[in-house]
């Protein structure tokens, strides 16, 4: 090995550990708050001297105020997400059907409006959309919350899915059709099957992208028995006296299902530009 | 083109395609387009620019979500190009590091944001306790304007790096490697390998990641709201924290319509260039 490209692996590893010690410091931060003891709570240390999992108890059996309603909460928060993967999952596969199977010429169209439906910032919409909300009397009910994650996150499921669609091959349609059987018997009798395993990632992502919401949940929920658990989380913050120790095991319960969720279809989430579309913020 | 389709005509295609996106053209329509509509005719009224330009909060927003943006996603692109390039490697111990970057983009925003929010607290935070053991005494980190929206941008690079270094580390990889190899003939170095191969193959790429981080970073409202809240003294808000604040604060949903009106139209200049790049 040469010296110079000695100096290149050195700078290298340099790197390398300065991003992982940058990455995981958060999140040490977060798990060593969540096992702290209330008494060691305002004490600052580099090591929790006594961890406990008292605190995962107390949020698990609702015993502090701050978490009285965490199961509710948390069925909230389940409830919402299920219903926002159902809608998602229909409207975006019989999307990708028309786009990707039927291809007719307006469909040029639709694919600019769910493109656009995917760039424009949702919080550009939020005000309004609390508006209408209230106008149809929709306000602190779990529709309004519905409809609002499953607009936002319909565009790039349908990109996936439609993605996937253009691989199928054209014989299977054909032959289908020389058997006389129409758009609707294909759909369900062949394009359904065949792209479920897309499907479990796409309504997957939709349940997730729905669980993490916070924004359109704060305008829309209001009962202290209606809110997702993002939402009794920020609550915390509205206290001087939050016990911090709580929400972060909180938190910690909060993460662990889209964590799990985002390591295995990540193939999935970083789809890429390249095939025009890409999550994130 | 389907077998089937071609019997059909390009009328009766066009119809059942219709039939098939209409749950999501109502969608658009009714959560998209009506509410873009409500806020356009509001913003047709000319006294609600008058108590916003006239109001100095709204001005210090505009320039704090000018420099939100524009700091944090162009720090974050250029950070995720180089170590894409770092990453860029099948290695087993860099599979493995990468797996746990991603860990900010998998969890949650609210769980990181109170993280690094308990973190900067002036009293109790472990930030306090590093600096005082560094010699550097302790501040009130999210108790002055530019720390706070310093903090903000931190915290933006922390959460959402790692996926765009995962784009960029993709479009990397399509790069043909007989290029690197022939440029390894030429004698290049590292730094004329990025200069005349990497960087001209990932410019377009590079841009549009750009130009959409830019956009969804303008509509931000979860980092700013739990971060800081506006605070001190609303000096910190962006766009949709101050729309939030004049409507159930202030009590004039006008206004908060009209934050998100006056950022329209550079917003969607930028959408339809996207459409553009991206199609």
């Amino acid at each position: 090995m040469t010296r110079g490209r000695l100096g290149v692996n050195v700078m290298r590893a340099a790197v390398l550990a300065a991003v992982t010690a940058w990455t995981l410091f958060p999140i040490y931060y977060m798990v060593s708050l969540a096992v702290t003891p209330w008494d060691d709570l305002f004490r600052p240390v580099y090591v929790v001297q006594r961890p406990t999992l008292d605190n995962f108890k107390f949020v698990l059996l609702q015993e502090s105020p701050f978490v009285k309603y965490f199961w509710r909460w948390l069925a909230n928060s389940l409830l919402v997400s299920g219903a926002v993967m159902v809608a998602v999952l229909a409207v975006a596969a019989l999307g990708s059907y028309a786009l990707g199977r039927i291809r007719f010429g307006l469909g040029r169209y639709i694919s600019g409006m769910t493109l656009f439906t995917y760039i424009i910032p949702a919080s550009f919409l939020s005000i309004p959309f609390f508006k209408i909300m209230g106008d149809y009397d929709l306000l602190d009910t779990y529709w309004a919350l519905i409809f609002a994650m499953t607009t936002f996150a319909a565009p790039y499921a349908l990109w996936v899915l439609w993605d996937y669609a253009k691989t199928i091959p054209n014989e299977i349609d054909e032959s289908a059709a020389i058997d006389g059987a129409g758009p609707v018997a294909i759909f369900f009798r062949m394009y359904l099957p065949l792209i479920t395993p897309t499907l479990i990632a796409v309504g997957t992502y939709a349940f997730f992208f729905a669980w993490n919401e916070y924004l359109y949940a704060v305008l829309l929920l209001q009962g202290e028995k209606m809110i997702t658990l993002p939402v009794g989380m920020g609550n915390f913050l509205t206290s001087d006296d939050a016990p911090w120790n709580l929400l972060m095991a909180l938190s910690v319960i909060y993460s662990i299902p889209p964590v799990i969720f985002y390591y295995i279809f990540r193939r999935y989430l970083t789809h890429g530009l390249v095939s025009g579309a890409v999550q994130g913020t | 083109m389907t077998a089937a389709a071609d019997v059909l005509s390009p009328r009766s295609r066009n119809l059942q395609g219709l039939l098939f996106s209409l749950p999501l053209i109502v969608l658009f329509l009714a959560f998209v387009v009506y509410p873009l509509y409500f806020e356009v005719t509001q913003a047709l009224d000319r006294y609600t620019y008058e108590v916003l330009f006239n109001d100095p909060i709204y001005v210090q927003t505009i320039v704090n979500t000018l420099v939100y943006v524009g700091i944090a996603v162009n720090l974050k692109l250029f950070l995720a190009l180089l170590l894409s390039g770092v990453l860029d490697d099948d290695s087993r111990s860099t599979r493995f590091l990468s797996a746990i970057f991603l860990l900010p983009w998998a969890i949650p925003v609210l769980p990181g944001i109170l993280s690094v929010r308990w973190m900067m607290s002036s009293q109790w935070g472990i930030l306090n306790l590093i600096s005082e053991d560094l010699g550097l005494g302790t501040h009130h980190w999210l108790a002055s304007r530019w720390t706070a929206i310093s903090a903000l941008i931190i915290f933006h690079i922390w959460k959402y790096l790692p996926f765009w270094t995962v784009i960029i580390l993709a479009a990397r990889r399509g790069i043909p490697r007989q290029l690197y190899e022939a440029g390894a003939i030429d004698g290049a170095n590292p730094f004329q390998t990025f200069r005349y191969i990497s960087f001209p193959l990932l410019a377009g790429i590079y841009l549009i990641c750009s130009l959409l981080s830019m956009v969804f970073t303008m509509g931000d409202f979860t980092n700013v709201w739990l971060m800081t809240g506006g605070a001190p003294g609303d000096s910190t808000h962006v766009l949709a924290t101050l729309a939030y604040r004049y409507t159930f604060r202030v009590g004039k949903l006008d206004w908060g319509v009209g934050v998100f009106a006056t950022a329209l139209p550079v917003t969607l200049l930028f959408i339809f260039i996207l459409i553009k790049k991206i199609r």
